[in-house]
C-alpha cells in the first residue's frame, strides 16, 4: 500500500476530478506559503538589528500594494470558487438513469437494499462503469457516508433523505466511512464497498436475490397497510391516485406547487396533514411508528415505480426526464423482475 | 527582599490578603485571575490532548474504550475553545492592557469585569462537575439530534456550563466596546489606537452579537432534551439542521473571537521588534473589522455536505473567499511591516514569525474548505482538525504566548531567562508541525475525525503526531516553569526593556494602580520610532 | 450604583465611590463621561438581548415557513382576548415608566418618582399574573408539548411545534419581566432614598431602557403568537 501513502486511491470518475481542484489548492498554496516564508525569513536575516539604537524607516503604507494584495489573491480565490462550485454542481447531480441503491444508518451500522431486494450490511456492492445514486436516510441521529476512495460523501440525517452518487472506474474494495459523529461506536461504524466488473456483479446479484424485489416488497406493504383502499383508481377519490405522479409537480390545498418526490412521500406518509394535495379532504392517519425506515424505502420505491409505468404505458410526450429514460425503466425494470 | 530602596506602591504590592485579589476592581488584578484560572483549563485541555494522541498510536481502541474517547475528545474541545482559546487573550492581555493602551484608569464597569470572572468560574465549575460526574460524548458541537435524544451523559450541564460561561464573554464584549467608545485619553483618536486595541474592539463585536445565540441554541439543546419540547429532533418535528445553523452563527464568528485577538498582538509585536510603525495602519485596522462582519456570515460552509441548499452554499462559499482576503492583507502588511525595519530576534518576535508561517498555512487550507467540491471530500476529516488547529493553537496560541512573553515584563516587572524562551519557541514551532502537519495528509487519505480506532493504514501518520504532540507539550511547561521562576528570581525589567512605543511603556512596570498619575494626552500614533516623519511611499 | 448594566447592579449591589460628585466612580474623569458610558453599555447590552430573542425568531420563521396552517390552528387556541389585555398592561407600563424617567430628570419630589415606578411594577405584576393565567389555561387543556400533550385539531405536529415556541418565547419574556421587577425594586428604594435628580438619574433611565426593551419584544410576540389564528380557516 506504500503509492497509498501521499494520496488515496482515485477509484471513481468523481476522484480524478476532485484530486485536480485539489492539488490545483496544494499548488497555489505551496506557492504563497512559500512566498511569506522566503520574504518573512530574508526580511529577518537582512534587516537584523545592527546598533541597539537602531530604528527603522519611516515607511507607512502603499495604497497600489495593498490593491495589489488584495485584488491578485482575490482573483485567483474567484478560480477556485467557480472551480469548487462547478465540481460541487457536478458531485451532487446524479445523472438520469443512475442505478439506485437505498441506504439506512442506524447506530452502529449501514444496512443497504438493492432494488433486486439484495439486502446487505455494512457492505455494498456496485459495478464499474455505471452511475450509482445512493438515497439515505437514518433511523436514529445524524450520520455520514463517506468513501474516500470515491471522494464522494453526505450526511444521513434522520427525517429526510439525502442522495450522492459515484461512477466506480476500478475494480477493488474500499473503505465506507462514517463521518459524523454519532455516538459510541462511531469509528466501527465502517465498511466497505465492493466494485466489480458488470459481469461479476451481475453473477453476485442472482446469488444473492432472495425475497421479493424492493418494488414488490413495497407493493405488499401498499395492500397490507391498505393504501390501495384510497390510492388507486379502484378507490372512491378519498386520495390521489398515485399512478404517474412520481417527479411531477403536485398543487397542494393552499395553493403552494411541490415537488412528488422521496421527501414528499415519506412526509405524507408520517405526517399526512402536513402537506394536502389541492381537492382532497385531510383525513389519512398518520403511519408514524407503523413502518420502519426500509419499509418508507420500499413503499417510495413502489410508487416511484408507479410513475415510470404510467409514462411508459402512457408514453407521455412531456413527462419530465423523457429524453433521458430509455436508461431508467431498463434499470428498474430488469431488477422487477 | 534584599533590595535596598522600597519598591513604588503598585497594583500588585497594593494588598495582599486573599479578599484584596478575590474582591479586587482592579482591572490589571482581573487579568492575572483569568492567567490563572485560564492556564489551569489550559493544562486540564491539555491533558485531554495527551490521551487523546496516546490512545491513537495504535489503530486499535486499546488504552481507553471508545465511549471514554469520546468523552476526551469532547471535553477537550470544550474546554479548548469555551474556557481557553475564548477568554485567552481578551480576558488576560485584553483586561489588562486595553485601559492602559487608551489612557484609562480602568475599564468602563470594573465590579461587571469582576462579575464576569466569577460567571466564567461558575461556567467552568459546572462543566467539570459534568466532566467529572460521568462526562459528556456529544462532541464540542452538541450536534442535536444526537445530544438531545441519544446521548445518555451529562449534555444538560455541560450545555449549561457553556450557557453561563457565554454571560462572562457577552460582559467582557460589552465592558471593552464601551471602555473604547467612552474611556479614551484626550488626543487618542480612532486612528490612533494601538492595533491591539482594534483587533479587541472587532473581537468583542463578536461577544457581543454572536455568543448569544449559541446561548439560545444550547438552552433550547437542553430544554428539548429535559422537557421533551420539540426543536431540533426529527423525531419530534424539529429539524436537526436548524441547530446546525444556529450553532455555527456563533461557533463559526467564534474562531475570528480566537484569531483576531491574537492577530492584534502580532501588530504590536511585528512593530515593536522592527522598530518601526505597521505598513497600512488602516487597512490592518479595517481588516479586524472586516473580518468580524464578514465572518459572521460564512457559517453556512459548515453545512455544505448536510443537504443544505446549493444556491446558499453558493453565497456560504464565496463569503468565506471574500473573508479570506482582509486576513490575507494582514499578512502581507506584517511581512511588509519587517522591511527596511530593525528586526531582533527576542523571543516575543519569534513567536510572530511563528504565527506568520503557521498562520498562513492555516488560512491557506481554509480555501480548500471553502472550495464546495473539494470540501465534500476533506470534510469532517482530519483535513479539517490540522487546519483548524493550525488557526487556533498554530495561530491563536502562538499570538498568545508571544503576547505573555512580550507584556511580560510590563505584568510582573520581571524579565524571563531568553535562552529558555527562544528554545521553548523553537519547541513549540516543531512540536506543532510535527503534530499537525501529518493530519492534513491522513485526513487527505479519508481518515475521519472523532475516531476511536482506524483502519491501520493511517498509523503512521499518527504515531508521528503523537510524537510532535509530545515536543509541543514539553514547548508547552517549559514557560510555565519559567514564568513562575521569574516571578521571584529574575531581575527586575525596567518600565521598557523593548525600547518599544506605547502608552503602556511610558508607565512603570509593574503599574501603579490607576495606571496614570496624570491622565495622558496623546499626540501621535504608537510605534513611532523613526525621529522624522516624513511619509515615504513605495 | 451607576453600572451601566442594570442587571448586575441589582445583583451585585455594591457602595458608591468618592470622587467628586459622591455617585462619580474613580474611573471616570466626570459625570457626564459617567452617564454616556453607562447608556451605552444598556444599549450595547440591550443589542445582545435582540441576538438572544433572534435565535428564537429564527426558529420561529423556520417552523411556520413548514406548516403554516398548522401554525394558525395552534394560534387560534390561544386566548387573544388575554393577550390583547396583556398588551395593553404593558404599553401602560412604558408610558408610567417613561413618567418616572422624567421624574426623576426633573428632580421631582422622590415620592412622585416612587409613584410611577410603583405603579409600572404593578402593571408588570398583572401582567405575569394574566401570563400565569393563560399557562394554568394550557396546562389544563393538555396543551403544554410532551408526553400528555393532546391536539383536536388537523395538525397536531406543527401545533405542538408551536407551543413548544410559545412556552420557549413567552416564558423567556416573562424571565425577563421578572428580572425586570428586580431592577425596578432596587430603582424604587433608591429613588426612595432621593438618590436621583437631575445631575444623576442613569441609573432610572438606563432601567427605563431595559423596560422599554422588553415591552418591544412583546410588541413583535402578541402578533407572531396571538394573531396569525386569524389566518385560521
Amino acid at each position: 500500500m506504500l503509492e497509498n501513502l501521499l494520496a488515496p486511491d482515485a477509484a471513481s470518475a468523481q476522484a480524478v476530478q476532485v484530486d485536480a481542484a485539489f492539488y490545483f489548492l496544494v499548488a497555489v498554496s505551496a506557492v504563497f506559503a512559500i512566498l511569506i516564508a522566503v520574504l518573512v525569513i530574508v526580511f529577518a536575516v537582512k534587516f537584523h538589528r545592527k546598533r541597539p539604537d537602531e530604528v527603522g524607516a519611516p515607511i507607512h503604507g502603499s495604497l497600489p500594494l495593498e490593491l495589489l494584495w488584495s485584488l491578485i489573491p482575490f482573483g485567483i480565490m474567484l478560480v477556485m470558487f467557480v472551480w469548487g462550485a462547478w465540481l460541487f454542481f457536478h458531485l451532487t447531480r446524479p445523472p438520469k438513469g443512475s442505478m439506485e441503491v437505498y441506504v439506512v444508518g442506524k447506530q452502529w451500522m449501514w444496512k443497504i437494499e438493492h432494488m433486486g431486494g439484495q439486502r446487505e450490511i455494512n457492505e455494498l456492492h456496485v459495478p464499474v462503469g455505471r452511475p450509482v445514486k445512493l438515497i439515505m436516510g437514518s433511523e436514529d441521529v445524524i450520520h455520514d457516508f463517506f468513501i474516500p476512495a470515491f471522494r464522494v460523501k453526505a450526511d444521513v440525517i434522520p427525517g429526510r433523505y439525502n442522495t450522492m452518487w459515484f461512477t466506480a472506474i476500478k475494480p477493488g474494495r474500499y473503505h465506507i466511512f462514517c463521518s459524523q459523529y454519532c455516538g459510541t461506536k462511531h469509528s466501527a461504524m465502517i465498511g466497505w464497498v465492493t466494485a466489480m466488473s458488470p459481469a461479476d456483479y451481475q453473477a453476485w446479484l442472482t446469488g444473492k436475490s432472495g425475497g421479493g424485489t424492493l418494488v414488490q416488497s413495497g407493493e405488499k406493504l401498499f395492500q397490507d397497510l391498505s393504501c390501495s383502499t384510497c390510492h388507486t383508481e379502484a378507490s372512491s377519490g378519498r386520495g390521489p391516485v398515485l399512478h404517474g405522479l412520481y417527479g411531477k409537480q403536485v398543487t397542494l390545498a393552499t395553493g403552494e406547487k411541490i415537488a412528488f418526490d422521496d421527501a414528499y412521500i415519506r412526509e405524507s406518509i408520517l405526517n399526512p396533514q402536513a402537506k394536502v394535495v389541492a381537492g382532497f379532504q385531510p383525513i389519512m392517519p398518520t403511519f408514524q411508528g407503523l413502518v420502519s425506515e426500509e419499509q418508507l424505502l420500499q413503499l417510495i420505491a413502489y410508487v416511484k415505480s408507479l410513475g415510470t409505468t404510467q409514462a411508459d404505458t402512457g408514453a407521455a410526450a412531456g413527462a419530465p426526464g423523457s429524453s433521458s429514460s430509455a436508461a431508467a425503466p431498463a434499470g428498474t425494470k430488469k431488477s422487477g423482475m | 527582599m534584599d533590595t535596598v530602596v522600597t519598591p513604588p506602591l503598585n497594583y500588585l504590592n497594593d494588598g495582599y490578603g486573599l479578599g484584596s485579589w478575590l474582591l479586587t476592581k482592579d482591572h490589571k488584578r482581573i487579568a492575572l485571575l483569568y492567567l490563572v484560572s485560564i492556564t489551569a483549563f489550559f493544562a486540564l485541555g491539555g491533558f485531554f490532548a495527551l490521551l487523546i494522541r496516546l490512545e491513537l498510536l495504535t489503530p486499535a481502541a486499546d488504552l481507553v474504550q471508545p465511549d471514554t474517547y469520546n468523552k476526551l475528545f469532547t471535553m477537550h474541545g470544550v474546554i479548548m475553545v469555551f474556557f481557553f482559546l475564548i477568554p485567552s487573550i481578551p480576558a488576560v492581555l485584553g483586561n489588562f492592557l486595553l485601559p492602559i493602551m487608551i489612557g484609562a484608569k480602568d475599564l468602563a464597569f470594573p465590579r461587571l469585569n469582576l462579575l464576569s470572572w466569577y460567571i466564567y468560574i461558575l461556567g467552568g465549575t459546572v462543566t467539570l462537575i459534568a466532566a467529572f460526574t460521568g462526562g459528556i460524548d456529544t462532541g464540542w458541537t452538541f450536534y442535536a439530534p444526537y445530544s438531545t435524544a441519544s446521548s445518555n451523559s451529562h449534555v444538560i450541564m455541560a450545555a449549561s456550563g457553556v450557557f453561563i460561561t457565554g454571560f462572562s464573554s457577552i460582559l467582557t464584549g460589552l465592558n471593552f466596546v464601551v471602555t473604547t467608545h467612552r474611556m479614551r485619553a484626550p488626543g487618542m483618536t480612532w486612528f490612533r489606537l494601538p492595533l491591539f486595541v482594534w483587533s479587541t474592539y472587532a473581537t468583542s463585536l463578536i461577544f457581543i452579537l454572536g455568543t448569544p445565540v449559541i446561548a439560545i441554541t444550547l438552552l433550547l439543546v437542553a430544554v428539548e432534551r429535559g422537557l421533551h419540547l420539540g426543536i431540533f429532533d426529527p423525531a419530534l418535528g424539529g429539524d436537526p439542521v436548524l441547530f446546525q445553523h444556529l450553532f455555527w452563527f456563533y461557533s463559526h464568528p467564534a474562531v475570528y473571537i480566537m484569531i483576531l485577538p491574537a492577530m492584534g498582538v502580532v501588530s504590536e509585536l511585528v512593530q515593536t521588534f522592527s522598530r518601526k510603525n505597521v505598513f497600512g495602519y488602516a487597512f490592518v485596522a479595517f481588516s479586524s473589522l472586516a473580518i468580524a462582519i464578514i465572518g459572521f456570515l460564512v457559517w453556512g460552509h459548515h453545512l455544505f455536505v448536510a443537504g443544505q441548499s446549493t444556491y446558499a452554499g453558493l453565497v456560504f462559499s464565496i463569503l468565506s473567499f471574500l473573508v479570506a482576503v482582509p486576513s490575507a492583507v494582514k499578512v502581507f502588511n506584517w511581512t511588509a511591516t519587517m522591511y527596511k525595519g530593525s528586526v531582533s530576534w527576542e523571543s516575543p518576535m519569534l513567536y510572530a514569525i511563528g504565527f506568520l508561517g503557521l498562520f498562513t498555512i492555516g488560512g491557506l487550507t481554509g480555501l480548500f474548505l471553502a472550495t464546495m467540491g473539494v470540501d465534500i471530500h476533506v470534510h469532517d476529516t482530519y483535513f479539517v482538525i490540522a487546519h483548524f488547529h493550525y488557526i487556533m493553537v498554530g495561530g491563536a496560541i502562538m499570538g498568545y504566548l508571544g503576547g505573555l512573553h512580550y507584556w511580560w515584563p510590563k505584568i510582573t516587572g520581571r524579565t524571563y531567562p531568553e535562552p529558555w524562551a527562544k528554545f521553548a519557541a523553537l519547541m513549540v514551532f516543531a512540536g506543532f508541525n510535527l503534530t499537525f502537519f501529518p493530519q492534513f495528509i491522513v485526513g487527505y487519505l479519508g481518515m475521519p475525525r472523532r475516531y476511536a480506532m482506524y483502519p491501520p493504514e493511517f498509523q503512521v501518520y499518527n504515531v508521528l503526531s503523537t510524537a510532535g504532540a509530545s515536543i509541543l507539550g514539553v514547548g508547552y511547561v517549559i514557560p510555565i516553569i519559567y514564568f513562575i521562576w521569574s516571578l521571584k528570581y529574575a531581575p527586575l525589567a525596567g518600565p521598557n526593556p523593548w525600547g518599544a512605543k506605547g502608552l503602556e511603556w511610558e508607565i512603570p512596570s509593574p503599574p501603579p494602580t490607576h495606571n496614570f498619575e496624570v491622565t495622558p494626552i496623546v499626540t501621535e500614533r504608537t510605534h513611532q520610532y523613526a525621529p522624522s516623519q516624513e511619509v515615504r511611499i513605495v | 450604583m451607576s453600572d451601566g448594566h442594570a442587571h448586575a447592579a441589582a445583583l451585585h449591589g455594591g457602595a458608591p465611590h468618592e470622587g467628586h460628585h459622591p455617585r462619580l466612580q474613580e474611573q471616570f474623569d466626570d459625570m457626564g463621561q459617567q452617564a454616556e458610558a453607562s447608556t451605552l453599555g444598556m444599549w450595547v447590552f440591550l443589542s445582545t438581548e435582540i441576538m438572544f430573542f433572534g435565535g428564537l425568531f429564527m426558529c420561529y420563521l423556520v417552523y411556520r415557513t413548514a406548516s403554516p396552517s398548522g401554525f394558525a390552528e395552534a394560534s387560534h387556541s390561544i386566548n387573544l382576548i388575554l393577550g390583547a389585555i396583556n398588551t395593553g398592561v404593558l404599553i401602560c407600563s412604558s408610558l408610567t415608566m417613561a413618567l418616572a424617567v422624567r421624574a426623576a430628570q426633573t428632580s421631582a419630589k422622590p415620592r412622585t418618582q416612587v409613584t410611577f415606578l410603583l405603579i409600572t411594577m404593578c402593571f408588570g405584576v398583572v401582567f405575569l399574573g394574566i401570563k400565569a393565567y393563560e399557562y394554568y389555561e394550557k396546562f389544563r387543556e393538555h396543551h403544554v408539548p410532551g408526553p400528555y400533550f393532546h391536539w383536536e385539531g388537523q395538525y397536531p405536529k406543527a401545533a405542538e411545534m408551536f407551543l413548544s415556541l410559545y412556552f420557549a418565547m413567552t416564558g423567556l419574556h416573562a424571565l425577563h419581566m421578572i428580572i425586570g421587577l428586580g431592577i425596578m425594586t432596587v430603582i424604587t428604594v433608591m429613588a426612595w432614598r432621593g438618590s436621583f435628580d437631575e445631575e444623576y438619574y442613569t441609573p432610572v433611565e438606563v432601567s427605563g431602557l431595559y423596560w422599554h426593551f422588553v415591552d418591544i419584544v412583546w410588541i413583535f410576540l402578541f402578533p407572531l403568537l396571538y394573531l396569525i389564528g386569524g389566518h385560521y380557516q
